[in-house]
């Protein structure tokens, strides 16, 4: 749960951890009966809906101006989206 | 010994490289927007290179067909059935929190890429050649714009969602020469192929090295480093060099070899551990749902196979079987593209083969490296080389007044026929014009002219060279010896 929580850089409580630990444990339970499933005769599925080969052209289309781009950022700086310390 | 200085150490160098190229499409993996290089920040961004909700992916055809024609060309597999994941991670280089890339069903795997150094042949193994999206870029504001210790960073997303296709070797590479063979063999065909400029300064080709070693004889692969931030061929043979000596020194210690990720400072020559916190990586791939997936017909594969253009190896036998130049000419014209290309316009253009590469190797290659200049950019063109051998063919020119004429046409860019005419530099050819030369240089040396009837030889070397000064080195020069023993 733990490691869940870091991969997904949330700080959780001792009592959210035990909610969530849960939950997910319900999440798991489910899945293990799908898993019971038969499938030797199904073929694998690699997406929801049965289309393949959509492409596009190598051709632009027009971007978003510099203001517009940063018009949500929090803050900006020399045409930048400013982020917090890295590391 | 070689680069790799670990010859006597009783260790053997393993390498396996990571290489990312940007493809040289006009437009982005996924989305309209343009892949020029330096436009102002986050100019060339939209709603699906920023990852704004909603926006949708659509894979571009072009970035995926240079991807299989460079797997082609490393005689890979093509998957009849591939591909897009996510790539889960936090990182301000990508907006979404994931990159769009490939896991479990790249688009080619297994080929392979045979490199060749002066001591060995080796035949390099690829793993797979998968393609997924550039990432934007970061400015670290304090701390010396490193990554550790700067106050906060600065984002750029024009070169995110730029196709980037990385291509990654088995641990076949035994010495960094070898690798810096390996990196410019696949240069050279990836410029053949013209899927991307691969200029390592720009950032286009990049290069990640996993190097260890182990006692030489072993199976066992070593503890590994991962060696990143090498920006140039130079940089990536001293990184590896270094990462070798580094290794050697902990294990005759009797220590082990960290596992870690380790930057190259170019500046002072050596690698340093990023003692970032390494989380345990766990990208928890799963299957791109925004984008569906790929059949490629065997027809098209096919197709692609047919055109691909002639490679580095097949060029240099051409150049050995049907123009008669030798395996080391040969080797170095074919290396890079833009260099056999010049050497070619030349022979088309009726040059001598043996002539034009003497010049391309020799005194081009050394205006180029003195100037730091790269032969597509430089003044001198196929056209001016031609018409200097020309121009040196006929007699027109001697060889020496040729060297003169190539100096001043590479900085000017001027024409050789302008040159010689402009500078009168045109050979004298005209045996009583030459002769009244020869007449008053035999006038005034007696004793070299007594000398050479007693037989020294070495005389009228002087006499010749007394000539050629009075005529500023425009006597033709058989002309004058010859002038000079008919006087005598
Ligand atoms: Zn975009």
């Amino acid at each position: 749960m733990k490691h869940v929580a870091l991969l997904a850089r949330l700080e959780l409580s001792d009592e959210e951890l035990d909610y969530f630990g849960g939950q997910l444990a319900q999440i798991l339970e489910h899945i293990d009966k799908i898993s019971a499933v038969d499938t030797s005769n199904v073929e694998p599925t690699a997406h929801a809906v049965e289309v393949t080969n959509v492409f596009r052209e190598d051709e632009t289309t027009p971007s978003l101006s510099q203001d517009e781009a940063l018009s949500n950022a929090p803050k900006a700086e020399s045409g930048g989206f400013v982020v917090p310390k890295i590391v | 010994m070689s680069a790799g200085g670990n010859g006597d150490s009783g260790y053997e160098t393993i390498i396996g490289l990571e290489i990312h190229v940007e493809l040289d499409t006009v437009s982005k993996m996924f989305c309209g927007c343009p892949t020029r290089f330096g436009e102002d920040p986050n100019t060339q961004v939209c709603p699906v290179c920023l990852g704004l909700p909603g926006a949708l992916p659509v894979a571009n055809w072009k970035a995926i067909e240079y991807t299989i024609k460079s797997g082609l060309a490393l005689s890979c597999e093509i998957a009849e059935f591939t591909q897009f994941h996510r790539k889960n991670y936090f990182y301000p280089d990508m907006a979404k929190n994931y990159q769009i890339s490939q896991y479990d069903l790249p688009i080619c795997t297994g080929g392979h890429l045979d490199v060749e150094t002066d001591d060995v042949s080796r035949r390099v193994g690829i793993t797979r050649v998968h393609l997924e999206e550039d990432t934007g870029k970061l400015i670290h504001v304090g701390g010396e714009g490193r990554i550790a210790g700067a106050d906060y960073s600065i984002v750029d997303f024009n070169r995110s969602g730029i196709p980037l296709m990385e291509i990654v070797t088995e641990p076949d590479i035994r010495s960094p020469e070898e690798a810096r063979a390996f990196m410019a063999k696949l240069r050279s065909i990836l410029l053949s192929l013209g899927v991307s400029d691969c200029s390592m300064e720009q950032g286009s080709m990049r290069c990640d090295a996993n190097l260890s070693l182990r006692p030489a004889g072993d199976t066992e692969l070593g503890v590994k480093t991962e060696v990143k931030n090498m920006n140039s061929f130079r940089a990536l043979v001293r990184a590896l060099a270094f990462e070798v000596e580094r290794q050697t020194k902990v294990l005759q210690a009797g220590e082990t070899v960290e596992q870690e990720t380790r930057h190259f400072d170019a500046a002072k020559n050596i690698t340093t551990s990023l003692r970032t916190k390494e989380y345990a990586h766990d990208y928890r791939y799963f299957p791109e749902p925004d984008l569906v997936p790929i059949k490629v017909e065997r027809a098209i594969v096919a197709d692609m196979a047919g055109k691909l253009p002639e490679l580095p190896d097949a060029r240099r036998m051409r150049f050995i079987e049907s123009i008669g130049l030798g395996a080391h000419e040969a080797h170095l014209l074919s290396d890079t593209k833009p260099m056999g290309d010049f050497f070619e316009e030349c022979v088309d253009g009726g040059a001598d083969p043996k002539a034009a590469a003497n010049w391309i190797l020799g005194e081009l290659s050394m205006h180029l490296n003195a100037t730091g200049l790269e032969i597509e950019d430089c003044a001198v063109t196929p056209k001016h080389l031609t018409q200097l051998l020309k121009l040196l063919d006929e007699g027109t020119i001697s060889g020496k007044i040729a060297k003169a004429v190539f100096e001043e046409m590479y900085e000017t860019g001027k024409l050789p026929g302008v040159i010689v005419d402009e500078k009168g530099m045109t050979q004298i050819s005209d045996s009583d014009e030459i002769g009244r030369v020869v007449d008053a240089v035999l006038a005034e040396n007696p004793k070299a002219v007594e000398e050479l009837k007693a037989g020294k030889d070495r005389a009228i070397g002087f006499l010749v060279g007394q000539v050629m000064r009075l005529t500023k080195g425009r006597a033709n020069p058989q002309m004058v010896n010859d002038l000079i023993k008919e006087r005598l």
